[in-house]
């Protein structure tokens, strides 16, 4: 045996209350004991109030009737013939709808300043610093305000709508647009996209793997961009001339009162992604700039008496090094885009936490259950976000040698 | 060859007066030629953001100066039709409702009670963040418990009533902790009196609070359901930031304890909460406290959201501090345990006090976060200032179409103020520190 040799080498007076492992248990034995007590303490009282105010408890509610409409609904919903359920799913798509399309904006808005914060021009440089103090320094959610009631506000009624042509009508019900109609060819257009993706990263893998063993350079943004685009709108135009009509557009047309047909883009929906973008993109700034001036400028000096152009220092020296920096933070700014969606709430946009934390809450009174759907819904989104972000960290990160 | 020897030669033996340099490199001219034409792309670049100053700002400045209307009582002052001129933003709305704004709905007789809770607030405020401030121990102790309970007592009047009961129970529980102590120390071998007088001091604190909040200080009191505008919100985020602190600390030494059922605790506590929005942490206090409470218990309406404020500051403010235990040298750590300090008391007086001032900026930029989060309770139906302005915005007796851009540019000035105010603080700390490490 181990064990007894060591404890006779220590000091035999040492008593075992001194014992760090001993004290250790004794702590989180506490911490247990009290956490347990609490949520033990918690559920009584729940269930105890619960039964007292006759409120159901589980997840069957989920399936019963909702009973409410949504304005904005990426599936089919219906206020008698949905559920709960699907009234989830409608504002958790809206939630992600939005998100996607604010992390987008906001990054092209988020990296143009905070380039434009490092320009040599003076003037530049004044104005972006002066957008980004402003908009950080200003709640969210007075923003939010400020966009839908101040400026949707004054919009026209739909029948003096604002015509802005090529089909697209501005109002105080939101952007009136073409919508898209797909015919049953539709499948030879996108036939046609995968392959120009697929072509040009095979093109892009080709011509790394020549520029490697020649040293010889393939236009490749050019051969994308022709795969891409090109190949599409040259299979569209084929079928054009050959009768078929993969894509016709339902045309928002003037009625009486209203727009009758086309696409409609709530108010709420467009006030609550100006606010995002904009807000975020501020962030964003900072980050981008802080990433910029990271790298040491040694790196572009060095680049220079090498002979690169500034525009191939930038893309081929700095960005790669700057994006190592820049990266974290930037995923902790899509998160924060994400949570604060849920200001949405606030100017009536149907996002998760209005339709399914407001309404639902309040229509079944099942707080407990709502709220930990909700809660679980942007945990998982958090941690699967900072899941993939890690691996990129990895891929990466420098190699020291 | 012949050599000619010119007998006429100049040779210049002093320095000529440099002449000075031409136009175009110096002055103004040369300073707008280099920083605003320096090529085509610029000049391009440059025009282009004039244009949009143009077309953006002289509105802004006909707005909120040139057409806005200084005095009046109601509406009629504030539109074009019954004023005779174009209407700006109408501030008249504003002077006439700032009491509103900064009180809320507050009994205007104790008002004082508020103005004096502003005051301790700065003073507060003032003895934590002047780093050459005198004693900012006793500062921190005023700032954490003494200040808490002043604003208590005078913002809701004191008087809280505590059953005889109570205090029975409360003076057994304290002659327990009290026993307690002294027989650990008989136990571990320790000195009896310390411990016994350590016990006492921690029974005798609370106690001191308790009665504090308990005597009759012969103030109205005043429900919460009154208070409102700028009180609040600044309440809110006092709260958030006095609680945060010290539950943050304890949640970054638990993620960077030894022990695993402690760091996992304090990982999982601050991973959950730093996921989730805060308007969905508002909402759980909101519906879900009164549930997990004894049903003879209810919450206060206002007290919720502060719960729930409280809790998400902590796990932010404890990344912030993990921050600044993980910046402190090993040697800092190495030198304290050489010296024989236990683990409280390396906390306490070697790391704690090094570390949470390496900090401070970032502990300033999350109570900026922290600020304008705090309008997020006019969500869940607290007055803060926002709601404040939503209420008055709709006020018949202030029907005009400017009112709206005016509360918002009122709200939006407040909040500039305070945040600009304190991100600059939080600069100039950032290279006070910085200059300090590179000697």
């Amino acid at each position: 045996m181990q064990t007894p040799s060591v404890s006779q080498a220590s000091p035999p007076k040492r008593s075992f209350l001194y014992d760090p492992n001993v004290r250790g248990i004794f702590y989180q034995t506490l911490l247990v004991v009290v956490v347990i007590y609490l949520f033990y303490m918690a559920a009584t009282n729940a269930i105890e109030n619960l039964r007292r105010a006759k409120i159901a408890s589980g997840f069957g509610f989920l399936e019963n009737t909702a009973g409410f409409d949504i304005s904005q609904t990426l599936i089919t919903y219906s206020a008698a013939g949905s559920t709960y359920g699907e009234a989830f799913v409608v504002g958790l798509l809206n939630t992600l709808v939005v998100s996607a399309i604010g992390i987008v904006f906001a990054t092209i808005l988020g990296f143009l300043i905070g380039i434009a914060r490092l320009s040599s021009n003076w003037m530049v440089r004044k104005v972006s610093m002066v957008y980004v103090e402003l908009l950080r320094n200003i709640p969210l959610l007075l923003q939010l305000l400020f966009w839908y009631i101040a400026v949707l506000g004054p919009l026209p009624q739909p029948r003096n709508s604002v015509e802005m042509g090529a089909g697209f009508f501005l109002n105080s019900r939101g952007l009136f647009m073409p919508r898209p109609i797909y015919a049953s060819d539709i499948w030879v257009l996108l036939t046609a996209i995968a392959v120009g993706v697929v072509g040009s990263l095979a093109f892009r893998t080709w011509a790394r793997r020549q520029q490697a063993q020649t040293g010889r350079q393939y236009p490749v943004g050019l051969v994308t961009l022709g795969l891409v685009l090109g190949l599409p709108v040259a299979v569209w135009l084929v079928l054009a001339v050959a009768g078929a009509n993969p894509i016709s557009f339902d045309m928002p047309r003037k009625g009486t009162f209203n727009l009758q047909g086309g696409m409609q883009i709530l108010p709420e929906f467009v006030a609550l992604l100006i606010g995002l973008v904009t807000y975020t993109a501020a962030f964003i700034a900072e980050v981008v700039r802080a990433g910029i001036l990271a790298v040491s400028k040694g790196q572009s000096e060095a680049a220079g008496s090498l002979g690169l152009r500034p525009g191939q220092t930038l893309r081929l020296v700095v960005i790669p090094q700057a994006m190592r920096v820049i990266v974290p933070p930037l995923t902790s700014q899509y998160l924060n885009l994400t949570k604060n969606s849920s200001l949405a709430v606030a100017i009536g946009y149907p996002d998760l936490v209005q339709v399914f934390m407001g309404t639902v809450l309040n229509q079944t009174g099942q707080a407990i259950e709502v709220v930990v759907i909700t809660m679980g819904v942007y945990l998982t989104i958090s941690l699967l976000t900072s899941f993939v972000m890690n691996i990129y960290n990895r891929r990466v990160a420098i190699v020291e040698r | 060859m012949s050599t000619v020897v010119d007998t006429f030669r100049f040779v210049r033996n002093q320095q000529v007066e440099a002449l000075p340099p031409p136009n175009l490199a110096r002055g103004p001219i040369a300073w707008i030629r280099e920083n605003l034409f320096s090529g085509p792309f610029n000049t391009i670049l440059t025009l282009v953001v004039l244009y949009l100053l143009y077309v953006i700002i002289p509105p802004i400045v006909d707005f909120v100066f040139v057409n806005a209307v200084w005095t009046g009582t109601d509406r009629d002052a504030c539109r074009a039709e019954t004023a005779g001129h174009p209407v700006g933003a109408c501030w008249a709305f504003v002077i006439d409702k700032i009491n509103y704004f900064v009180y809320g709905s507050y009994p205007v007789t104790e008002r004082w009670r508020v103005n004096i809770f502003f005051a301790l607030l700065a003073l507060g405020v003032v003895w934590l963040l002047w780093l050459r401030a005198p004693r900012r121990d006793l500062g921190a102790i005023y700032f954490f418990w003494l200040f808490p309970i002043l604003s208590y007592i005078l913002l809701t009047g004191g008087d809280a009533d505590f059953s005889n009961g109570f205090w029975l129970g409360f003076i057994v529980l304290s002659a327990l902790i009290v026993a307690g102590f002294g027989a650990a120390a008989r136990f571990l071998n320790a000195p009896v009196k310390p411990a016994v007088l350590i016990g006492a001091g921690i029974v005798a604190v609370i106690g001191i609070t308790l009665a504090l909040l308990e005597a009759d200080w012969g103030l109205q009191p005043v429900p919460t359901a009154l208070w409102g505008g700028i009180l609040v919100t600044l309440l809110v985020a006092t709260v958030g930031i006095v609680f945060s602190l010290p539950f943050g600390i304890l949640l970054a030494l638990g993620r960077r304890s030894k022990l695993p059922i402690v760091r996992m605790a304090s990982v999982i506590f601050i991973e959950f909460v730093r996921g989730v929005p805060l308007i969905t942490v508002l909402i759980m206090a909101n519906t879900m406290l009164p549930l997990f409470l004894p049903g003879d218990m209810t919450v206060d309406r206002l007290a919720r959201p502060l719960i729930g404020v409280a809790f998400f500051a902590s796990a932010y403010m404890a990344e912030v501090v993990r921050g600044g235990l993980q910046a402190m040298p090993k040697g800092q750590y190495e030198g304290a345990m050489s010296l024989g300090l236990n683990y409280p008391q390396m906390m306490i007086l070697i790391i704690l006090p090094q570390a949470l001032r390496i900090v401070i900026p970032g502990i300033v930029n999350t109570f900026i976060g922290l600020f304008k989060d705090t309008s997020l309770v006019a969500i869940v139906g607290i007055f803060d200032l926002i709601k404040t302005i939503e209420a008055s915005r709709i006020d018949p007796n202030w029907a005009a179409p400017t009112i709206s851009y005016t509360g918002y540019a009122f709200a939006a000035l407040f909040y500039f103020v305070f945040c600009w105010g304190m991100s600059r603080y939080s600069l100039g700390v950032e290279r006070r520190l910085a200059t300090g490490h590179k000697h």
